[in-house]
């Protein structure tokens, strides 16, 4: 039977299936982080159960961790109980914990694949929605509960029905500045939150093959957003060329027999998904979001859908827009380049090149968070620290930070955020707090004009 | 977990659409270590005036409206996979949450802590919030044994789907890892099976 990429993996993973009922599904690396887990630890010491594969666990300190001063006691005593109760946890049930203060600490989505965790064919979960991330390389990866995390804990499996599969094609040439960030949130905008809902997505087309791996996590990354539990994109030589050397690869002739395998993991010709969306590349602008979901996003230079729906007008509410008004333009105090979406290295390489000479805007609170240590060392080593800090950026240290603002970087009630993270939800950056989804380099162009802005402006223009 | 085979209450009407769990429970909520009290915050943003005074148009605050059923627009419980939103849904009483469509991680997390979701066409959740909306005295009653959801007093009944699995671990209180830690000699095959020759991945 012809299969695709998903097939291929999923159905490698298959332990045994319940009669008229789920697959016992075998997962290969679980991440933790310190807000989902807690419960999950709790449920099996009350229940007297071990963790049965701790070495297939590795855990990190991202959600709930302060971006100034990681060397010092967290100051809010919520946090710091949450974190060290996972540094606890981790300790007593022999997890490997990459905390605060260590190397490798950074969001578990950024930290996993630069460390070579992530590898093509894998499953992996984590009490995340964005564990979709590591689908840009090849694996089935997708957020779990914390019933979920402890069931992964107490056998490493998960009980689960196999989701249906959509595809979705991308290809042409990208259009000058339209990055991984505009195409998957065009994506989105077409086909709505809910069109992937119960299904497991691949992206195909050459507009992937030819992304880097950076660009591939960033669209894989927001998979949740349109529904589906996870996104994949079929390993080739870009990943194995990413994966190669990193720390917890394969090394040797170990590594090149896992390449002979993962060269496999292709969607056969011929293979049937349940629904399959085709776009062509020229189509895709630079986008934005107005509204309070991912899925409600425009051209930069577009107008505001006019909709007569309770829940649209309520959103445009709480967004303080009108029906048919364009964004361009529109003065913004808070930009936050960050979150696993868009917080790797490529990212801020992309937003320095832009912002290299130039000064942010006066009224402009500029914050760069980047994904993790290792990204933090890369900025400084290659010298983007210095272009950020002259242009009157702060940089500040690993975590998820502003994304969703359970640390003390909150955008205050009433104001605009150009955010290169993925959820414009309400209050998501903060109480009251109205966030416009888009890429680094639009983050970077409204930060130095102080209002929304294209990054090249004749560019901005596709026709209809 | 608490069995669930079948439930009659009032229901409370929220009928937006794309609520998200950000919503249900705001990320400054989630600091907590355990599963205890997330009902206080539940709807948090929305329940509350930002002076922290009660926001008396928002349903779950309307003294006329009472229950333990929560009637939702679609896409209910989309966006982060915070089991969180499940805790506080239950927390603060609800049994049963209504709406056209449900999203994965939430109907999961939901189903994980006796919460049921039933999923309707959205023909018949508009008659359901139209029904509590004229009549907020109007009892709902939800079957899982028999798989069918109605308004007391109405002779129609609207079935629903939900996983035979599932189904049968909320009638009678089963959980996931009880079934799982039962499998431990099958996981420990499939283990010895990848670390043979025939290693898949």
């Amino acid at each position: 039977m012809k299969k695709t990429l998903f097939d291929k993996v999923w159905d490698s993973h298959v332990v045994d299936s319940v009669e008229n009922g789920p697959q016992i599904l075998y997962i290969d690396k679980h991440l933790i982080h310190e807000v989902t887990s807690p419960q999950a630890f709790a449920e099996l010491e009350q229940r007297n159960i071990p963790v049965f594969r701790p070495d297939q666990i590795v855990a990190t300190a991202d959600h709930n961790v302060p971006t100034l001063n990681q060397h010092l006691p967290i100051q809010d005593a919520l946090s710091r109980k949450q974190v060290e109760q996972l540094t606890e946890n981790c300790k007593k049930h022999g997890v490997t914990l990459y905390g605060l203060g260590h190397k490798y600490q950074g969001i578990v989505h950024v930290m996993a694949p630069e460390l070579g965790i992530t590898q093509p064919g894998m499953t992996m979960v984590c009490g995340d929605s964005h564990t979709s991330t590591h689908g840009a390389f090849g694996t089935i990866a997708f957020g779990i509960g914390t019933s979920q995390v402890a069931q992964v804990f107490a056998s490493q499996c998960l009980l689960l029905s196999k989701p249906k599969k959509m595809r979705i094609n991308v290809n042409g040439k990208l259009r000058k500045g339209v990055l991984p960030k505009d195409v998957i949130l065009y994506i989105i905008a077409k086909l709505g939150t809910n069109s992937g809902t119960g299904y497991f997505a691949e992206y195909a087309g050459d507009v992937f093959e030819n992304m880097s791996m950076e660009g591939r996590m960033t669209v894989c990354n927001m998979s949740i957003e349109m529904g589906a539990r996870g996104g994949m994109i079929a390993p080739d030589e870009t990943t194995f060329a990413y994966v190669k050397g990193k720390e917890f690869a394969p090394k040797g002739s170990a590594f090149d027999k896992k390449v002979a395998y993962w060269k496999t993991l292709k969607t056969d010709e011929g293979a049937v998904f349940d629904k399959e969306y085709s776009f062509d590349a020229e189509d895709i602008a630079p986008m934005v979001t107005y509204g309070t979901n991912p899925g409600m996003g425009i051209k930069i230079d577009g107008h505001i859908p006019e909709l007569n729906d309770i829940s649209f007008e309520k959103s445009l509410r709480y967004m303080g827009f009108e029906k048919g008004e364009t964004l361009l333009g529109k003065p913004i105090n808070y930009v936050f380049i960050g979150s696993c979406t868009n917080s790797r290295i490529e990212d801020f390489r992309i937003a320095a090149d832009y912002i290299r000479g130039k000064q942010k805007a006066a009224n402009v609170n500029a914050l760069i968070v980047p994904g993790s240590q290792q990204v933090a060392k890369q900025i400084e080593e290659e010298g983007l620290k210095e272009v950020f800090e002259e242009a009157g950026f702060v940089l500040r240290q690993p975590g998820c930070s502003a994304c969703l603002a359970m640390n003390d970087d909150k955008i205050p009630a009433g104001e605009y955020c150009v955010s290169t993270s993925n959820r414009n939800f309400e209050g998501r950056q903060g109480q009251g707090a109205r966030t416009i989804l888009a890429s680094p380099l639009i983050a970077a162009a409204t930060a130095v004009k102080g209002a929304i802005a294209a990054p090249y402006e004749e560019e901005i223009t596709v026709p209809a | 977990m608490e069995k669930f085979i079948t439930h009659t209450s009032r229901a409370i009407p929220l009928p937006i659409e794309n609520i998200d769990t950000d919503q249900i429970i705001p990320a400054r909520f989630l600091k907590a270590t355990n599963k205890a009290g997330f009902g206080e915050n539940l709807f948090r943003d929305w329940r509350y005036n930002k002076d922290g005074s009660e926001n008396e148009s928002f349903p779950l605050n309307d003294t006329g409206y009472s229950g333990t059923i929560l009637i939702a627009g679609d896409n209910f419980g989309c966006g982060s996979s915070r089991e969180h939103a499940a805790w506080a849904l239950a927390d603060y009483g609800l049994k049963v949450i209504v709406s056209s469509y449900f999203a994965d991680i939430f109907k999961g997390n939901a189903l994980n802590n006796g919460l049921l979701p039933v999923q309707v066409s959205p023909g018949y959740l508009k008659e359901l919030l139209a029904a509590v909306q004229n009549d907020p005295a109007t009892e709902i009653l939800v079957n899982l044994e028999e798989q069918y959801i109605a308004i007391k007093g109405s002779d129609k009944k609207e079935p629903f789907e939900i996983d035979a699995y599932k189904k049968l671990c909320l009638l009678n209180g089963y959980d996931d890892i009880d079934f799982l830690i039962s499998k431990k000699g099958k996981i420990e095959e499939f283990e010895l099976r990848l670390g043979s020759a025939t290693k898949p991945y």
